[in-house]
């Protein structure tokens, strides 16, 4: 079945069946890699991408049920001011190790900073506990989403 | 296709260097995804033509273009970055235009120099290569300066070096090290090159930012699992759940009708389903129906694992060290007695395990991410049935390590299945067969006796008992009954005991297999022997900094580092109710850490980490930012499994399966952390895993100090802590 | 023993014989039909379509075929296997207060199985809960509900499952102490409660109706579930499909209470649930009743489906006084609206584990399965479900359908406690108190 989305802006059209998850069609269909598999139960967020804006777990998330929904992802999510606030507060405070979760994170902080400019600890922990980094770079991820929300105020 | 975008993206990746963000850094990942031609192997390294190679880690062309190959794998820790720092340290080369090169797999250009062979472990990464790489630095500068005295006719001490540049003083001409490549390849490396005072670092002991990172935020790195080759299949793969059964049957009738599905691959003790994409390759292997020979192990359980092993921690072990008189030392005094036990544990590294292979009748190309890969390829060699210069390895970057790419069993596994499929596979683990088919945290039992006179301890036996996982991994380190992984901190105490006595017990489980997990034996020995020390301190009557206060004379450097911790976190002034600081402290890899954690504990014995101080001396920090991050997020590792982490076995097979039931700390649990870098002159010490093994002992000792309940095991036992036992 | 002593013992021993006779006559109760109160007519003297056997499209299948559909229809094979196990060899543990019963092998095997039934030996297990032996079975076989089953399908599913390979499997002994390991005192409670009689179409109903009687009460046995139980653990159809907890599971009120029951429910939304198990604004089928729709439901005919619906919308409403009136609208979309307990811990974990797939609002952003807003478990203000849900998740195999990890072995009672209240207080109309150790009750009584 063809299936035409609109990820990051562009139209993308494959093949795929509707119940596949987004995530294999992002990575093994159409080669976009950024977005990372971990656990398939949406327990760990590192497939993290926006529907319309909205962070959404594509490792459950049905190819059929996006529709006409705009799909981002972290090839481009930098595109978006607030996306690209996010990565350069990530480089400046050097959250990453592995860089694997990141990906996710970084979706699911730019989601909440969209939404809340200005989170305080209980918001973070809100939008960003269903993210689990297994380094453990918690105490910067928090510290880099303050960064960059108070960047977006100067 | 559109696959193919990802393949020229690649491509066009390895052939131009990609810009940096502001700081103008240039880099390029020599990516090792190559889209054709499988039948020219890349290795071992053919490119080093028209460069200036003097050594296994730098090229340099005509460009000017220094590219340094990558003797240790990335997998977080930011070797790549002090790696660098350290090689372009001695040879004065200019860090804003490096590209790195993962190295190819050989043990004499790139074995480790503590282990021999081309492995990332143990935390040593900068402690084993820190002369070496320093030397290989300076022998290239040294090279390159020859050549431009050469050509300038002049005396090389005249000339001096700095960003990639040679210049000579008093002409005050200058040529990049670019033009310099050519006429350097024909000089010959000099001998004893003398290294740099450390006061002249211009870039050791600065906080640099890492070369890795800047495409980790954009999607662009490429781990292990984003390898894409033309014609790639995907495949995921079950074993049989009961370690070392077989398959018996398979009914693949429904399997075989899923659209996507191409082949089910069936193998002795296991099966895999390969298709188009991993999610027919899933459904596919959701849809067989496999009857299994259990064989017999079908009975194994956690409980009886136990009791085994407590049974085998009360024989006798080899002794790994002893001094004084054990025997005088324990009649002297009050004496007690512990037992202190660790679970199985997973690794639940991020990226599940996975690797690409591609097997023709004569080579088999390996792409994956792996902390062995002289190892991979060898084991590759055998399963493919190959000799070994007949496989290529190209390593990724590495979604966490933690231990579980120091095997091999997964590229094994991998090369099997790709033995039946035409064209390359990518063979991905679900997180499920991840953690219910890893290579396990072994269970240890620690039995510790020690006395006490004047508030000080007089004999101290600690009897280590738990696999010997040197024995199977690399034999050198298992030698009379001993193995130096598993009492490695056990034998290196820190404190002044006059007798002392250390015995290991090899008691390997059943059908479990075992291996290194971060922090590897010292996480063990660091738990039982502070969380020992805060009960003894208990029984003197002492606080418990004062109490080691009292034993570390001879260590300055960690009593150092455990007054600074105390200070920082306020230890000794008053805390809220149910709320407790524990404090531990370790000599582990050659670094000296105090770590106060202050927890705050209810009623029915939930754990609320507040704040976690620690204080290191690590010698000279080579990136000082990393030794804080690796020491942040060790901890959190370490922590999580103090609080969560447990394996347990039934039937022969682990119950655990993805992270709802094999738990991770989450952002809104973890705690404050503070790490104070106490500046030093000292060779560096290891720090990856220094973090993972302080955690859990002083978290259990913050529990002890708020509720009197001493425990005992991992993870923490909220029942125990709610029943309210105190020892 | 003197004479006196003797007499005083015999009349006492008589009246409490007595008391209890009467006691259990009125436990009895009326049938599970009852409630239609047109004249019921022999299945033999039925005019109208026969409500038995298989639907149409299968009229010409060899009977094996038409045995294995009234099979699914009966769901045998959910109760007959252990997870990961061969399918229908037995050995699923009932968690009863008193003990443990482990379901029978029902493959064809001779020493193991029902190898060596005969059809009567069959229709005795099956009608009459006798067991080959003559022993009787333990009611956790539903023969109260088959027994209205015909002899012709009965027979039909026996031939389905002598079909199938014999797989050897003993199940394990039941774990029941004393008084409840006495088999031969569930002799009486036979007698009392096992009417023994097969279905009677009620003329005055449609012929659909009558169909969906016949898949309810004779094969689905809703009730067993649905109706609630007396003392004697007999089904008191005065109160039918007013809801019950059984083996830990809430099955809700399906009379035709507008309120509370599944009056409110279009037709279409009753059809869904069915056959996938879910309906939109009603919730997701999970636990037993996941089980029923995955492998009984969803296989059956449409018409089927529809027949059940029309049989249920006139069973009578009865009142679940403990459930709102309304249901909950969605949550507000912030963590900082709307409703949360006092208990810090159960926010922790939703906002971990629970708000990917369920959001803040309770509409699920990844499949319409994983919404809260609406199902009766997040509304039950003794949060039973919602408590399993967390403890066992859900595994459901419909087509389309999504399921849910466990999360019982890694999370404390207490834990549980907290994060179901959290979800009834966010997303139900009232919020649950269930404590850790009502979590502790919870676990000891799901089958295993
Ligand atoms: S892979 Fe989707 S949440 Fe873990
Ligand atoms: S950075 Fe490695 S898992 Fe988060």
């Amino acid at each position: 079945m063809t299936t035409t989305l609109t990820i990051n802006g562009e139209a993308k059209s494959f093949d795929a069946p509707a119940d596949m998850p987004l995530l294999w069609v992002l990575r093994d269909v159409l080669g976009m890699t950024g977005t990372q598999f971990g656990c398939g139960i949406a327990q760990c967020g590192a497939c993290t991408v926006h529907i319309d804006g909205k962070p959404v777990r594509s490792c459950m998330l049905p190819v059929g049920a996006v529709r006409d929904r705009a799909v981002t992802t972290i090839e481009g999510v930098g595109a978006s001011p607030v996306g690209a606030k996010v990565q350069k507060a990530w480089l400046d405070l050097e959250v990453i190790q592995c860089g694997y979760c990141q990906s996710g994170q970084i979706m699911s902080a730019a989601a909440l900073l969209a939404a809340t400019p200005n989170p305080d600890d209980s918001d973070i922990d809100a939008a960003m506990a269903g993210n689990i980094c297994r380094c453990g770079t918690y105490v910067r991820i928090r510290a880099a989403i303050k960064q960059a929300a108070s960047q977006r105020q100067s | 296709m559109a696959v193919a975008e990802k393949i020229f993206d690649g491509l066009s990746r390895r052939a131009v260097l990609t810009g940096g963000l502001a700081g103008g850094i240039l880099l390029s990942f020599h990516l090792p995804v190559r889209a054709f031609g499988v039948n020219e192997p890349v290795q071992p390294p053919d490119d080093t033509a028209g460069k200036f190679a003097p050594n296994a880690f730098i090229r340099i062309d005509a460009g000017g273009t220094t590219t340094l190959v990558m003797p240790q794998v990335e997998m977080g820790q930011g070797v790549y970055t002090s790696i660098s720092m350290i090689l372009a340290e001695e040879l004065d080369a200019d860090f804003s235009r490096l590209a790195l090169e993962h190295a190819p797999p050989s043990d004499k250009l790139y074995g480790n120099p503590m282990f021999g062979i081309q492995a990332t472990g143990n935390s040593n990464s900068i402690r084993a290569w820190w002369p070496h790489l320093r030397a290989a630095g300076a022998s290239a500068r040294a090279m390159l300066v020859q050549a431009a005295a050469q050509q300038w006719q002049v005396d090389p001490a005249s000339c001096t070096t700095a960003n990639s540049e040679v210049m000579h003083k008093d002409s005050g001409r200058k040529l990049s090290y670019g033009e310099l490549a050519l006429a350097a390849s024909s000089e010959v490396p000099p001998k004893d090159v003398p290294l740099k005072d450390p006061k002249d670092f211009v870039l050791i002991g600065k906080p640099l930012k890492r070369l890795d990172t800047p495409d980790k935020v954009n999607g662009k790195a490429v781990y292990g699992i984003d390898a894409i080759l033309p014609n790639m299949k995907f495949a995921t793969l079950k074993a049989c759940p009961v370690f070392g059964g077989k398959v018996a049957k398979v009914d693949d009738s429904a399997a075989k009708k899923i659209p996507g599905v191409q082949k089910i691959v069936v193998l002795d003790d296991l099966v895999a389903v390969v298709g188009d994409h991993m999610w027919a390759a899933k459904k596919g292997l959701d849809a067989l129906v496999i009857d299994w020979d259990e064989g017999p192990n079908a009975h194994i359980s956690s409980t009886d694992i136990w009791r085994d092993l407590r049974a085998a921690s009360e024989k006798d072990g080899a002794v790994a060290k002893s001094a004084g008189d054990i025997v005088k030392g324990l009649a002297t005094g009050d004496r007690l007695d512990a037992a202190y036990e660790l679970p199985f544990l997973a690794h639940a590294t991020m990226e599940p395990i996975n690797a690409t292979v591609h097997v023709t009748p004569d080579l088999c190309e390996v792409w994956t991410g792996t902390q062995v890969m002289t190892r991979v390829q060898s084991e590759a060699a055998k399963a493919a049935g190959l000799p070994v210069e007949k496989v290529i390895v190209n390593n990724h970057l590495l979604g966490g390590g933690f231990g579980r790419k120091l095997e091999p069993d997964m590229v094994v596994a991998a090369v099997r299945i790709a033995k039946q499929v035409d064209g390359p596979v990518k063979v991905v683990w679900t997180r499920e067969e991840d953690i219910q088919h890893d290579v396990y945290r072994p269970v240890y039992r620690d039995n510790i006796a020690a006395t006490l006179s004047d508030g000080k301890i007089v004999g101290w036996k600690y009897r280590v008992s738990g696999s010997a996982i040197m024995a199977r991994w690399f034999p050198a380190g298992f030698q009379n009954g001993v193995d130096i992984d598993g009492v490695d901190s056990g034998i290196d105490m820190p404190y002044d005991i006059p007798n002392f006595h250390v015995e290991f017990v090899r008691a390997e489980p059943p059908a479990v297999p075992t291996g290194f997990w971060r922090g590897v034996g010292p996480n063990n020995n660091v738990f039982a022997i502070e969380s020992f020390m805060d009960e003894l301190a208990k029984k003197a009557g002492k606080d418990p900094v004062d109490f080691r206060r009292g034993m570390l004379g001879k260590n300055p450097r960690l009593l150092a580092a455990l007054n600074l911790a105390a200070e920082k976190s306020g230890w000794g002034q008053p805390s809220p109710d149910r709320v407790g600081r524990g404090v531990s402290v370790q000599p582990s890899f050659a670094s000296f850490i105090a770590t106060v954690v202050e927890a705050e504990i209810d009623e029915s014995g939930e754990v609320k980490l507040r704040r976690v101080t620690c204080a290191v001396d690590t010698g000279i920090a080579v990136n000082p930012d990393t030794v804080v991050a690796q020491l942040e997020g060790g901890l959190i590792f370490g922590l999580t499994a103090a609080l969560y982490g447990e394996v347990t076995i039934d039937k022969g097979r682990v119950q655990q399966s993805n992270f709802n039931d094999y738990r991770m700390l989450r952002i809104d649990q973890a705690p404050k952390i503070e790490v104070h870098v106490i500046e030093s002159g000292e060779a560096p010490g290891g720090i990856g895993e220094t973090g993972v093994t302080a955690g859990p002992p002083a978290l259990r000792n913050a529990i002890y100090a708020a509720t009197g309940v001493a425990l005992r095991r991992l993870p923490i036992d909220r029942a125990m802590i709610a029943a309210g036992k105190k020892s | 023993m003197s004479p006196a002593a003797r007499r005083i013992l015999v009349s006492v021993v008589a009246i409490v014989a007595a008391a209890l006779a009467a006691g259990l006559w009125i436990l009895r109760g009326p049938g599970p039909m009852a409630f239609a109160d047109g004249p019921k007519v022999a299945l033999a003297d039925y005019r109208a379509a026969d409500p038995t056997g298989v639907p149409a499209s299968l009229a010409k299948a060899n009977p094996v075929e038409r045995g294995a559909y009234l099979a699914r229809a009966a769901d045998c094979m959910v109760c007959h296997t252990t997870q990961g196990g061969q399918e229908y060899a037995g050995g699923l543990g009932f968690k009863l207060p008193f003990g443990t019963l482990y379901s029978t092998n029902i493959t064809p095997d001779k020493e193991t199985g029902i190898g060596n039934y005969t059809d009567q030996d069959f229709l005795n297990a099956v009608h009459r809960g006798t067991r080959r032996d003559g022993a009787p079975l333990y009611p956790a076989m539903p023969f109260t509900s088959y027994t209205y089953m015909s002899d012709a399908d009965a027979l039909a599913i026996k031939a389905y499952l002598f079909s199938l390979s014999p797989v050897r499997a003993t199940a394990p002994a039941n774990t029941l102490p004393f008084p409840f390991n006495q088999r031969w005192a569930m002799n009486f409670w036979l007698g009392l409660f096992n009417p023994d009689t097969r279905f009677e179409p009620d003329a005055s109903k449609s012929p659909e109706w009558n169909r969906g009687a016949y898949l309810a009460e004779a094969l689905a046995h809703c009730g067993e579930c649905h109706t609630p139980r007396n003392l004697a653990f007999a089904l008191n159809s005065r109160r039918k499909f007013a809801g019950a907890v059984t083996a830990g599971w809430r099955a809700f009120n399906i009379s035709s209470d507008k309120a509370t029951g599944i009056g409110g429910w279009r037709d279409e939304d009753l059809v869904a649930y069915l056959a996938v198990g879910h309906a939109d604004g009603h919730g997701t089928a999970s636990g037993p009743m996941g089980e029923a729709v995955d492998h009984s439901f969803s296989q059956l005919a449409p018409e089927d489906i529809r027949a059940v619906v029309a049989y249920l919308r006139t069973v009578p409403p009865i009142i679940s006084p403990d459930l709102p009136a309304t249901l909950a609208p969605p949550a507000p979309a912030s963590h900082r609206q709307g409703g949360g307990t006092a208990d810090a811990r159960g926010k922790v974990i939703f906002e971990g584990a629970c708000v990917s797939c369920h959001g803040w609002t309770g509409e699920s952003s990844i499949s319409p399965f994983a919404t809260l807003t609406g199902a009766w478990a997040v509304n039950d203000p003794g949060a039973t479900n919602v408590a399993q849900i967390v403890i066992s998740g859900t595994r459901r195999h419909t087509e389309g359908a999504v399921s849910m990890p466990a999360f019982g072995n890694a999370y404390s009672d207490a834990e549980i406690a907290a994060v179901a209240n959290f979800v009834t207080a966010r997303f139900g109309s009232k919020p649950s108190q269930i404590t850790a150790q009502d979590i502790a009750g919870l676990r000891k009584q799901t089958s295993q």
